[in-house]
């Protein structure tokens, strides 16, 4: 019998019972929750007389309405200045109080991204099956965990039964090897793997990353690449347990206790795909001819190397694929041909569950370090993902560093990655952003998204354009 | 939930590629705490021409009239027809609580994102998949003839063109039974509240971390 994958692995721990249509009952280890997709799901509990099955494996959070000024931060919920988000977010309070749900508020210095605050606090570990309501879920895949993004219907289910009903899903191994080259990040690996497979390429599998560049990179980075398995069609990405991951989650709050530790980590060491195991597919990709990476159109494989140019639709033989980049270009207001170091950018966004770690702060201070952004980009700003990012950033002076090349600090949360709150682009605007998703008004009406590294977003915000942060 | 049996309805084209979840409700309309209410937001950058604000009255704002669900002909349809990874992005449900509330009771598509496609299920709504060359063959259809109505026999699992040629589908048997009598998963899972127990108490053991609780500290 062939081995098994890393995802056969916690799928089988976590199977409380096969059902006859092939679908299955999985138990689920960790719930985060957030304002967004929560409130529907606390009240069909109210409606149905339904009770938590286990409120203290739930961690809640507001991140993607609350702003990230200090002024209007200052007051907390009361001063959101924005209705309708200062509802939802004390709506998520009452609910959280309601049902005993333990709830890093507005103002907690522990606040910040969900998927940030989850592998951070250590409410989220290796081995564990994961879920929110928010697509992005399948960061903490990073751990050797199975996390994955679930509906408002799922919310309920889980709070109610600790239980999903599920299909297993299919293996994928994406497998890059050798080296990256300088100034090659995560982010332009897991923007290169789309642009290879495709936004439906992962549909229907779980994802695994696998190969020398994955072992070679930091925890951070491979929640980066976790990150946007969804943006490649997989619900869930998932990268194999090693020392690195022992050693992130070593002493962490949630982490476990000296009791169970060792127990813990012999477990958690098992946690790879076994050499024999058989995935249903297979794709390599040579890391060492991985460029910068910028996305030019309005899905995330829409991407190329940053000194290429932006494609012409006469080029495309499929008349859906042609007029889905004659659209594109529209939108973007950008021609066939047109090199992509001459397309402007009028804001910068370095923040969100993809890049707002502190590894990705370090990158785009040592960027703009004795650089000053160009007087041509109306805004540059820099979200840290949670209150301990920010707080270690601060404490290595990397915010003095920022603010004094031209970039805004601010307060932790979702913030232009998906413009609910005030933070958002003007119509027409060209954005370098760090963020994951480059969908049509996205990142505000008209707004125009272009997906990089958190290196590239600070060079393209010294230039004023994009620019290949290894010629800066 | 309410049950989905059979539908003849209207159908209406969504003729792209990867129409995203922030494509079919953007997210302003995400700050409601409610389920019902989306459908007049539902594609509202493409709907309308102006910059759509949660709980606006839509009724005095301009209207895209090269938008084909503007279209008169298009109005009261059920059934959406629209082209491969129909629903990626986001994990919101609220997209299927937007076509739902629209009118729809059907979306048809060579092949769909799997949240969009697992939350559809949830809300009464049929995500049906035909493949690319039958899906290419309605669009035609559709655009040919006005008031082109398509018959979706769940239980039958076919899809029927007004000329009466039919086509079958494939859907998942656990799905197909909730659907066909709106049942609830909650209800359902929680007829195995001995099985999940039973499994706590193993897992307790195998892997006790995991039952620390989260406490404020």
């Amino acid at each position: 019998m062939a081995g098994k994958t890393l995802y056969d692995k916690l799928w089988d721990a976590h199977l409380v019972q096969n059902r006859d249509d092939g679908s299955a009952l999985i138990y689920i280890d960790r719930h985060i929750v957030h304002e967004v997709t929560s409130p529907q799901a606390f009240e069909g509990l109210r409606l149905a007389g339904r009770e938590l099955w286990r409120a203290d494996s739930i961690l809640a959070t507001p991140d993607h309405n609350v702003p990230t000024t200090q002024s209007e931060r200052a007051q907390g919920v009361s001063g959101i200045e924005d209705s309708v988000s200062r509802i939802q977010v004390q709506t998520l309070d009452d609910n959280c109080d309601e049902f005993g749900v333990v709830e890093y508020k507005i103002n907690d210095s522990r606040q910040g991204i969900v998927h940030v605050i989850g592998p951070e606090s250590g409410a989220c570990l290796p081995g564990m099956t994961i879920v929110c309501g928010d697509s992005h879920t399948a960061t903490n895949g990073a751990l050797g965990a199975l996390a994955h993004g679930i509906g408002t219907s799922e919310v309920e289910h889980v709070m109610a039964t600790q239980c999903l009903v599920a299909k297993k899903m299919k293996n994928l191994l994406i497998r890059v090897d050798g080296e990256l080259g300088q100034g090659v990040t995560a982010k332009d690996v897991v923007l290169a793997i789309i642009g290879e497979i495709g936004t439906a390429g992962g549909t229907g599998f779980a994802m695994e990353f696998g190969g020398q560049v994955f072992r070679d990179m930091s925890m951070e980075g491979r929640m980066t690449v976790c990150n946007m398995a969804i943006e490649a069609g997989a619900r869930a990405g998932m990268v194999a347990v090693d020392d690195k991951t022992i050693d992130y989650v070593r002493g962490r709050d949630f982490a476990p206790k000296q009791e169970h530790w060792d127990q813990a980590e012999t477990y958690w060491r098992t946690l790879v795909s076994d050499d024999d195991a058989e995935f249903d597919k297979v794709v390599v990709i040579d890391g060492g001819a991985i460029q910068p990476q910028v996305s030019w159109g309005t899905s995330p494989e829409m991407v190329l190397p940053v000194n290429s140019a932006v494609p012409s639709p006469e080029d495309e033989s499929d008349p859906v694929k042609r007029t889905g980049i004659e659209r594109a270009l529209d939108y973007m207001g950008l021609k066939g041909g047109q090199n992509i170091t001459d397309i402007h950018v009028d804001r910068v966004f370095i923040g969100s569950c993809t890049n707002s770690r502190i590894e990705d702060i370090r990158e785009a201070a040592n960027v703009a370090k004795g650089r000053k952004v160009s007087a041509s980009v109306k805004q540059a700003m820099v979200v840290p993902g949670s209150g301990q990012v920010k707080a270690q950033a601060e404490k290595e002076g990397l915010h003095t560093i920022l603010t004094e090349a031209g970039f805004e600090w601010r307060e932790p949360g979702c913030s232009m990655c998906l413009a609910m709150n005030a933070d958002k682009l003007g119509n027409g605007e060209h954005c370098a952003s760090t963020s994951n998703r480059n969908f049509e008004g996205r990142q505000g009406y008209g707004g125009r998204t272009h997906l990089v590294s958190p290196a590239m977003a600070a060079a393209a915000a010294i230039a004023g354009h994009f620019t290949d942060v290894r010629e800066l | 939930m309410k049950s989905f049996t059979t539908v003849n309805g209207l159908a209406a084209p969504m003729d792209r590629a990867n129409v995203d979840t922030d494509m079919i409700i953007p997210k302003n309309f995400l700050k409601s705490i409610k389920r019902s209410g989306f459908g007049k937001n539902l594609f509202d950058e493409l709907r309308y021409l102006d910059e759509g604000l949660p709980d606006q009255d839509c009724s005095g704002r301009p209207i895209n009239t090269e938008f084909p669900l503007n279209f008169e002909r298009y109005q009261g349809a059920q059934i959406l027809l629209a082209r491969e990874n129909f629903g990626c992005g986001s994990s919101r449900e609220h997209a299927p609580w937007a076509l739902d509330d629209y009118g729809f009771r059907c979306v048809i598509a060579p092949s769909f994102a799997d949240i969009f496609y697992n939350n559809s299920f949830k809300n009464g709504l049929l995500p049906l998949i035909l493949s690319d060359e039958i899906v290419d063959q309605l669009f035609k259809e559709m655009y040919e003839s006005e008031g082109y109505s398509i018959t979706v026999d769940l239980s039958e699992q076919t899809v029927t063109t007004p000329s009466g040629e039919a086509f079958s589908f494939e859907i998942d048997e656990f799905r197909k039974h909730c659907l066909l009598n709106g049942l609830d998963d909650i209800g359902l899972t929680l007829q195995q509240a001995e099985a999940i127990k039973t499994y706590e108490e193993k897992a307790k053991v195998s892997t006790p971390w995991v039952f620390d609780m989260i406490k404020s500290v």
